[in-house]
């Protein structure tokens, strides 16, 4: 908790020097400069393995940097600084600055491996997702149901990403980050995505939820996640893998609401036959 | 025995062949390496173009300069280009140039060959390049190839894979090169741990390329065969693996890293000591600690694809083998320091660039720890995050380095002095605008902005403009770099003295300023070498 007050204080206060920059956008700078703590378990660990991470850097940082910057101010020639030639070797501090590394590293490495066995566990979900990305979009079937889902970027972000479209990014709400159908997932309960593609390789990634997973021709990977009950609401992502001339234009958007609101969806959207896929249209 | 000795004076003088003979027919090893170093500034200006109209692109949101496809073939080219055609290609030429001036040999020991490793490379730039200018454009599919993406692309995708054949031939044969002059044309007395760490990196690194080339080359070859003759090694639908293409691919890429950067430790363990005054700090420990990277290089592929879908054990496996890499990196960065501590600093434009990437590459190694961490690696993969930390690496790293490597030997190569003002111009130039240009993109990339797209979300606008400002100043900065060394060669101030830097040790500094066309015809002396190995 201190560490992550320590880091909004120094993010604020680089966010006071970079004031004079054109930052007309951000409404919370430090959501520019940091990763999000997002709103399941998983995302909100990771986000302290991060931070975690990025301070131990900081203080091996401080402490490399500043013995260079000693030498370099006070064992200058033009100081009149006498090169000690003598210095070449010295088994002690090569052994110190050989293990005091490997202990940190240890002590890195033991609650990073910690926390990936424990966001890698798939059992026991309550809700089973297929995810099929193809070029481009994503297709959402929600297993033991007859819902499905196809997502595709929204009429208005695709008509401004044209070229000489002539509209401002600012003008649309959520400019590439918006989708015609949104996936709906409930609150509170462990959603298992089962990730592939029909095409070439895409990756599913909402920051918010701290999952990231390549979809595969092939291959059928495995995510879960559970997002916390008293977050309800609208989650952003993007696909993470280069997929052709569509792959900046291919968003994910995760609606999350209480269990209760997702049965209804479910029920509303179920028909009594399996609704045929339809087939994705190319991108012009 | 006179006449013997006037033969020799006479060879050293004469059979220079004239004119394009010269460089066509080139077996002189000063030769091949200038005109390595001439191919690799060249690309480094096309892929540095190729950089600033991605980063024009990315100026802001809803920016349209290019078509989503024409904006992936600039990023797959210059990745390319500066990879292939930019780094290794100079690495080669630095070799070229100073490997037998350190070791006391006349040449490299395979002249004809070398001038068919140099040969070669024209003919893949010039195709690799020229697929540009085919139906349907250059390859899109990133520098890293991943099938079945690019299975998609039309006459750019077999003359790309023809001119990786061909820059891989010439690798090949020049790190045997290097490996043959290494072991066989030392001068008597220069024993392996007497050798210049520029000569140790480089002899890890033509292991490496010999054992990796070869690699990138099968998985290549394994995509044209799918493509042209109806294999199936990584179509899923013909029951093979995308996946598999990844681990091949990564079991070179990531060894390709450390042939991008040992050279570049090597350099910097000559420069440091030699404006420090003062001995290299713990030299077999600098050796011992390349050979264990060295080693590492081949067991750590997995970390480029933590979100492939692994099994856990072995995102365990590769996440400890990463890790382990910041030990022997951290005891060179540490020698480093030690060597300056206590020493007598001045600081020349080579210094210069040596503590900047210090600073510098030492920044792009802490993002690397923080990306072995798998689980965090999931939220940092295919970010922004990332295009941060290898461009750390490789630009204040191993571009740095090539500057550095240049400014220092430059009066050896050419007797003359380059002039030091302008020199200090671009070096603060550089280091001021790299940052620029590369820290915010950390930013960008932990903010949830994927890297390889043409457009963006509108809050990420802020940062981009600010990267794309400090890529525009430190691209035109580098237009002083290429201005200064042809100024040097033609009106540098003449150098009377074997050596400008009055702490430079090293067989090369025995030597008059500039290196004779041929020499070391004659072994040098004991006295030399062990003026030499004071380092």
């Amino acid at each position: 908790m201190k560490r992550a007050r320590l880091g909004r204080l120094l993010g604020s206060s680089v966010l006071g020097l970079a004031g004079r920059l054109p930052l007309a956008w951000g409404a919370s700078g430090w959501d520019e400069l940091n990763m999000p703590r997002g709103v399941t378990s998983a995302s909100k660990s990771i986000y302290a393995l991060h931070m975690m991470a990025l301070w131990v850097c900081v203080g091996i940082a401080v402490v490399v940097f500043g013995v260079m910057i000693w030498s370099l101010i006070f064992h200058r020639k033009s100081r009149g600084a006498v090169p000690d030639v003598t210095l070449t070797h010295s088994t002690k501090v090569e052994v110190v600055w050989t293990t005091v590394p490997v202990l940190i590293l240890v002590g890195m490495a033991i609650p990073a491996a910690r926390l990936l066995v424990k966001i890698n566990n798939n059992t026991d979900p309550q809700v089973n997702i297929r995810v099929t990305g193809f070029q481009w979009g994503w297709r959402y079937q929600y297993l033991g149901t007859t819902v499905s889902v196809i997502s595709k970027i929204s009429a208005s972000s695709n008509a401004a990403s044209q070229l000489h479209s002539g509209i401002r990014p600012t003008s649309v709400p959520h400019y590439l980050l918006s989708v015609d159908h949104q996936v709906v997932v409930p609150v509170g309960e462990k959603v298992r995505l089962l990730i592939t593609s029909i095409d070439v390789i895409h990756s599913w990634w909402v920051p918010d939820l701290g999952v990231k997973r390549d979809a595969i021709p092939g291959y059928i990977n495995e995510a879960s996640f559970t997002i916390a009950a008293d977050r309800p609401g609208t989650y952003r992502g993007q696909c993470t893998e280069l997929c052709g001339r569509g792959h900046a234009y291919m968003p994910i958007v995760v609606r999350a609401v209480t269990p209760a609101a997702y049965q209804a969806w479910l029920k509303k959207h179920s028909s009594p036959r399996a609704r045929r896929p339809r087939t994705p249209r190319q991108r012009p | 025995m006179a006449e013997l000795h006037q033969t020799a004076a006479h060879a050293e003088h004469d059979h220079k062949p004239h004119g394009w003979r010269r460089w066509v027919f080139a077996t002189n090893h000063k030769d091949i390496g200038t005109m390595y170093l001439i191919a690799a500034a060249t690309m480094f200006l096309i892929g540095g173009l190729a950089a600033m109209a991605i980063r024009a692109q990315l100026f802001k949101s809803g920016m349209k300069l290019f078509d989503p496809t024409m904006f992936n073939s600039l990023t797959t080219m210059h990745g390319l280009i500066m990879i292939f055609g930019a780094i290794m290609p100079a690495w080669v030429g630095l070799a070229n140039w100073m490997i037998p001036l350190q070791i006391g040999a006349p040449d490299m020991a395979l002249p004809r060959l070398n001038n068919l490793s140099f040969w070669i490379l024209p003919f893949a730039f010039t195709l690799m390049l020229a697929s540009f200018f085919v139906p349907g454009g250059a390859v899109a599919g990133g520098w890293t190839m991943y099938p079945p993406l690019m299975q998609q692309f039309g006459a750019a995708f077999p003359m790309l894979i023809f001119a990786i054949h061909l820059m891989g031939i010439s690798s090949i044969l020049g790190a045997i090169n290097v490996i043959v002059t290494i072991m066989n044309l030392r001068a008597p007395g220069m024993t392996l741990l007497r050798m210049p760490l520029f000569v140790w990196t480089w002899l890890i690194t033509a292991y490496l390329l010999i054992a990796v080339m070869p690699v990138l080359a099968g998985a290549v070859t394994m995509q044209l065969t799918d493509h042209f003759f109806g294999t199936s090694f990584f179509n899923a639908a013909g029951g093979g693996d995308p996946v598999l293409f990844l681990h091949v691919f990564w079991f070179f890429g990531h060894p390709e890293v450390y042939i991008l950067i040992l050279p570049a430790f090597g350099i910097i363990s000559e420069i440091i000591p030699t404006f420090s005054r003062k001995p290299l700090f713990g030299y077999e420990a600098m050796v011992y600690a390349t050979a264990s990277i060295a080693f590492l290089s081949f067991i750590v592929w997995g970390h480029h694809m933590f979100t492939v879908g692994m099994p856990v054990a072995a995102q365990l496996f590769f996440m400890l083998s990463t890790m382990l890499i910041a030990v022997p990196t951290g005891v060179k960065v540490f020698n480093w320091v030690a060597t300056m501590w206590r020493g007598s600093l001045s600081f020349e434009p080579p210094m210069l660039f040596a503590v900047a990437f210090l600073f510098l590459f030492s920044i792009g190694g802490f993002s690397g720890l923080m990306l072995a961490l798998v689980p965090s690696d999931y939220q940092y993969h295919g970010t922004y995050f990332v295009v941060a930390h290898f461009h750390y690496v490789l630009v204040p790293g191993a571009v740095f380095a090539i500057f550095g490597g240049v400014y220092y030997w430059l009066p050896k190569w050419s007797g003359r002095m380059y002039d030091m003002r302008l020199a200090k111009w671009h070096f603060w130039l550089s280091v001021i605008f790299v940052n620029v240009l590369f820290f915010p993109q950390h930013f960008l990339g932990l903010a949830g902005m994927p890297r390889r797209i043409p457009d963006y979300a509108p809050q990420f606008t802020d940062w981009n403009m600010v990267s794309s400002i400090g890529g525009f100043i430190f691209g035109a900065s580098q237009v002083l770099f290429p201005y200064i060394v042809i100024k040097c060669i033609r009106s540098g101030k003449p150098i009377e003295a074997n050596s400008p830097w009055d702490g430079a040790h090293g067989l090369e500094w025995e030597l008059p300023c500039p290196a004779p066309y041929h020499s070391w015809q004659t072994p040098p002396t004991e006295a030399m070498l062990a003026h030499g190995a004071e380092h």
